[in-house]
């Protein structure tokens, strides 16, 4: 018989800081430049240089450690990483070792039955990250390139590492972890957490260990997973594999194991022997980093709201329903649109129009909330016409359209095209009048009793008024000038 | 044109009332690089250009009425491991050959900026690692006072230019008694700044927790004099102090009279060469004429500062050096793959010191024995900071021999780097504890050999330290002494 087993994941994340500048000397961390344009002496470790700590780094890591309910080390300090490859031009990196900026956090994960659970968060720590190598010649790899290419524009932008508990049981958790951390990041502006340029990546550690056992089993290490999906996919293969290795009788080796993402499989990279000596020591470049309570509160007070705060602010504050409330908080520019537009008017509305117009059309082109053609106020103006029955609610869609196709505010639409409400009694009123003299025979009718017509005469009037007419003026006048 | 015995004070003034032109003493300066370099081997690089460059500046402003900087027109040589803008700094290794650093060091920029003018690049050991000058890669340095015997190290070069009446100023760097040692047996004055006084941006690290820049000049009021324009906090350098720099030149006056003086009684022990000692003796004498009193005091964990030094330094320069890896800069060794062009620009770049040191430091951090060599050299050295606090309470300043002998010959220590590193046993606790540290002119041994006196203070004292060796050299002719070259 089969032993069922569990499975048993933590998860380390590297995330790079959204700094205008690097960690150690004032070169931009925009992504995307012409290689080596964004270096100077200081960060392509030139004998001589010296580091320097961009304040805006610290700040950005004692925020992710509060957004993450961490502990905030009263002393913390960085250490060197020393290891000789391209990629690192001191042949260290600056990190930290024994003494972390934050440790023991968490953060909750929601399944999709509604179950929370707590996956602790054992440290957060800050680093620099390394340069960007490319190995010219067949497979890519160093080891078969005829040459090799380094950019070092990335080396020394700001990352953030977070580690957490082998808490995670299930590669949906993982998955479910990694979309919590995102978002979490995302909303306090901690990292634009961009997985294409690099801006958050993830390693696994993964063991198994025969259900009921409180005692770890040997862990792999499984890195290259260059997506949420590929790590939850990852990790169900590892598992697997783990499985079917204790079964056959065989044993799980502690090594590091990459992801083949086109084959969908794991490989092993290195053993546990091959596992570099980091030789880690104090950095003595940089002097240890006192955090006074108050560099920890001033840091508290710019943390935003975090997703589910908002969520659950949502619901209350806008009477929306779970489900919009979470549409709306997924990102946070997406969240700060909805305040923008839905101030003054009805939010519920503001919600329909942002939810089912708006993003159903930015989700066609292809472009995000920032980008989008109708400005929070557009669309708040655009509500606010309909609410106050200057508009309706059906020549407001072909408003919003030409709002989408022209970036024109409502006001200037309606005004161009001559698509006000006329709610005005005088106006209406001739206009009744009109329709009721052109159409003796349905006005005969509804006299008679057929009061179906109604709708008939009304939909006349809508015609002859090019869908201007207060509907419900009209009915009720229509109704004053047929009854008896 | 005769300058050599100029003072950087007097060539400064000088030049500030139109009687020397700068140009002019520039130009005398490299005739007599040309003359005694070939003999004495101090520089690595002369440079022609730049310097004669710099002099026309000063007389050009001169001419125009505009300010002359503190040290307009004083020629000054810089050891080879502070970086130069476009011009070559080698660390006296192999590895660094002709490669010219993009960037000034910081110090370069305040000597640009006070008027100096840079002759050149002095000898040094390879990587600051060396007591002789003899580990440079490329040649040893001649002692100016008997070409026989060593300079002493490592910033042998700059402490030869300034004995050799080259140049009245020089700079070095101390991480474990680097300028105070060939200071001492060069018969110049050598002051190594407390640790964060002077920015170390620029100065090819060897050991970062203990480098630290400083000057040579025959007398206290010139080294004052360079000490307030190198010194202050530097934004580049998270190390650099934020300690207002007084004008040490104005703060000379004090004199030695009501000076309580530390005597550490384990400086006084073996291995103290006679005359070296005898001439302690002397100077202690002329302390006490001034006014100066002396009291015994104790640094329990003397016997301890060497092996913590050379685990804690080692363990830092093994890191500081994996940095020359033939990728980016300096000498490529030829290799299949990558792993062997590390191998190869490493074997082939380094010399044997550089590669003991790196070995040691390596081993130091490794797992495993990173506990019981490094963390226990960090306590160690913890417990030396606190002895000098506690004996600091106890005195003003501490008086030390600097070198336990006076300069030995060529090639007499080479084969034996325990001995070696002995040579600097009375200055690395200096480095250890972070403190400031002074050497100068003591007398002369029988065969002519100058000696050096070490005067410790407390953090920041550089003022202190000053004052007394101004007080000392006001008593004594040492200083005024030049070899026959």
């Amino acid at each position: 018989m089969s032993i069922d087993y569990e499975i048993v994941v933590g998860l380390e994340v590297h995330v790079e800081l959204a700094t205008r500048s690097k960690i150690f000397c004032g070169c931009s961390t925009q992504f995307g430049a012409e290689p080596n344009t964004q270096v100077c002496p200081v960060c392509l470790g030139l004998p001589g240089t010296l580091p320097v700590l961009n304040r805006e780094v610290l700040n950005l890591a004692i925020r992710a450690a509060l957004a993450l309910n961490c502990e905030l080390a009263e002393h913390t300090k960085f250490d060197r990483k020393n290891y000789f490859y391209l990629d690192s031009p001191k042949a260290y990196q600056i990190s930290q070792f024994d003494m972390p900026l934050a440790k023991n956090g968490y953060l909750d994960i929601t399944s999709p039955n509604g179950a929370v659970r707590r996956i602790g968060i054992t440290r957060v720590h800050m680093e620099e990250d390394a340069g960007k190598l490319l190995h010219a010649g067949q497979g890519g790899q160093i080891g078969n390139a005829t040459s090799s290419l380094a950019d070092y524009n990335r080396t020394g932008v700001p990352l953030i590492e977070i580690v957490s508990e082998p808490d995670l049981r299930t590669p949906e958790e993982a998955y479910l972890y990694l979309t919590g951390l995102k978002e979490i990041l995302e909303f306090s502006k901690i990292s634009d957490c961009n997985m294409e340029e690099g801006s958050l990546r993830c390693d696994a550690n993964i063991s198994v260990r025969p259900l009921g056992q409180a005692a770890l089993g040997t862990k792999a290490e499984l890195k290259n997973m260059n997506s949420f999906k590929n790590v939850r996919a990852g990790v169900e293969y590892e598992a697997k594999r783990q499985i079917r290795l204790l079964n056959e009788g065989g044993r799980v080796v502690q090594e590091t194991r990459a992801w083949d993402a086109e084959k969908g499989v794991t490989r092993s990279m290195r053993s546990k022997e091959e596992a570099h000596d980091y030789r880690y020591f104090p950095e003595p470049d940089l002097p240890m980093i006192l955090l006074t309570a108050d560099m920890v509160e001033t840091v508290r007070e710019t943390l935003p709201e975090l997703p589910q705060a908002k969520r659950v602010r949502f619901q209350t504050q806008y009477g929306l329903n779970e489900y919009d409330a979470g549409v709306l908080t997924a990102t946070s520019e997406l969240a700060e649109y909805f305040e923008a537009a839905a101030m003054g008017t009805n939010p519920k509305a503001v919600c329909n129009w942002l939810t089912v117009e708006l993003l159903g059309r930015l989700n066609v082109e292809g472009k995000t909330i920032a980008e989008s053609p109708v400005k929070p106020g557009q669309l708040n103006a655009l509500v606010k016409l309909i609410e106050s029955g200057e508009l309706s609610g059906k020549l407001g869609k072909q408003v919003f359209a030409e709002m989408a196709e022209k970036g024109e505010a409502p006001q200037v639409v309606v005004k161009r095209l001559g698509l006000a409400q006329i709610s005005d009694v005088d106006s209406l009123k001739k206009i009744v009048m009109d329709v009721l003299a052109a159409n003796p025979g349905p006005v005969a009718e509804y006299r008679g009793g057929k009061a179906a017509t109604l709708g008939f005469l009304v939909g006349q009037i809508m015609k002859v008024s090019r869908g201007q007419a207060n509907p419900q003026k009209v009915n009720q006048l229509l109704r004053e000038e047929l009854e008896p | 044109m005769e300058y050599s015995t100029l003072s950087a004070v007097d060539i400064r003034e000088r030049v500030v009332r139109g009687e020397l032109k700068a140009e002019d003493l520039c130009r005398a300066v490299l005739d007599r690089i040309r003359a005694l370099n070939p003999q004495l081997k101090i520089f690595l690089a002369v440079d022609e250009a730049g310097s004669l460059a710099a002099a026309r500046e000063v007389d050009r402003k001169r001419a125009a009425g505009e300010v002359l900087g503190p040290l307009a027109g004083v020629p000054i040589t810089l050891k080879d491991n502070l970086c130069t803008k476009n011009f070559s700094t080698t660390c006296a290794s192999k590895i660094l050959d002709g490669w010219k650093p993009p960037y000034n060091a910081t110090v370069v920029e305040r000597l640009k900026a006070a008027g100096a003018v840079l002759m050149g690049k002095a000898n040094m050991d390879e990587f600051a690692m060396g007591s002789s000058c003899e580990n440079s890669a490329f040649h040893p340095t001649f002692n100016p006072w008997n070409p026989a015997y060593v300079v002493g190290g490592s910033s042998g070069g700059s402490a030869a230019a300034v004995a050799a009446g080259i140049t009245p100023l020089a700079l070095g760097s101390d991480t474990g008694g680097s300028i105070r040692q060939p200071a001492a047996l060069c018969g110049v004055m050598g002051f190594k700044p407390t640790y964060g006084r002077v920015s170390r941006y620029g100065l090819m690290a060897f050991a970062s927790s203990l480098d630290q820049i400083g000057p040579f000049a025959y007398s206290a009021e010139d080294a004052a004099l360079l000490m307030s324009v190198i010194s202050g906090h530097d934004e580049r350098d998270s190390t650099s102090a934020e300690i207002d720099v007084p004008d040490y030149r104005a703060q000379l006056s004090g004199g030695l009279k009501g000076l309580k003086v530390g005597l550490p009684k384990e400086y006084y022990g073996e291995g103290l060469d006679p005359e070296v000692r005898a001439a302690l003796e002397t100077a202690k004498q002329v302390w006490r004429a001034a006014g100066a009193e002396f009291v015994e005091v104790s640094l329990p964990h003397t016997e301890y500062c060497l092996a913590a030094y050379y685990l804690v330094a080692t363990a830092e320069a093994s890191s500081n050096l994996a940095r020359y890896d033939g990728v980016q800069y300096g000498l490529r060794g030829e290799g299949g793959h990558l792993l062997a062009m590390y191998g190869a620009t490493r074997a082939q770049g380094f010399g044997p010191e550089v590669k003991r040191r790196i070995m040691l430091g390596t081993y130091a951090l490794s797992a495993g024995y990173y506990d019981a060599y490094y963390k226990k050299a960090l306590q160690v050295r913890t417990l030396i900071q606190r002895d000098f606090n506690a004996a600091l309470k106890q005195c003003d300043l501490i008086l030390t021999p600097t070198s336990p002998t006076p300069a030995f010959k060529l090639g007499e220590r080479m084969d034996d780097p325990l001995t070696m590193y002995l040579s600097d046993i009375y200055t690395i606790s200096v480095n250890l504890a972070g403190l400031p540290g002074l050497s100068v002119p003591c007398g002369f041994t029988s065969q002519g050999l100058p000696m050096g006196l070490q005067i410790i203070g407390p953090a920041f004292a550089e003022a202190k330290l000053l004052q007394a060796a101004h007080a000392y050299q006001a008593q004594t002719g040492w200083h005024k002494r030049r070899p026959v070259l």
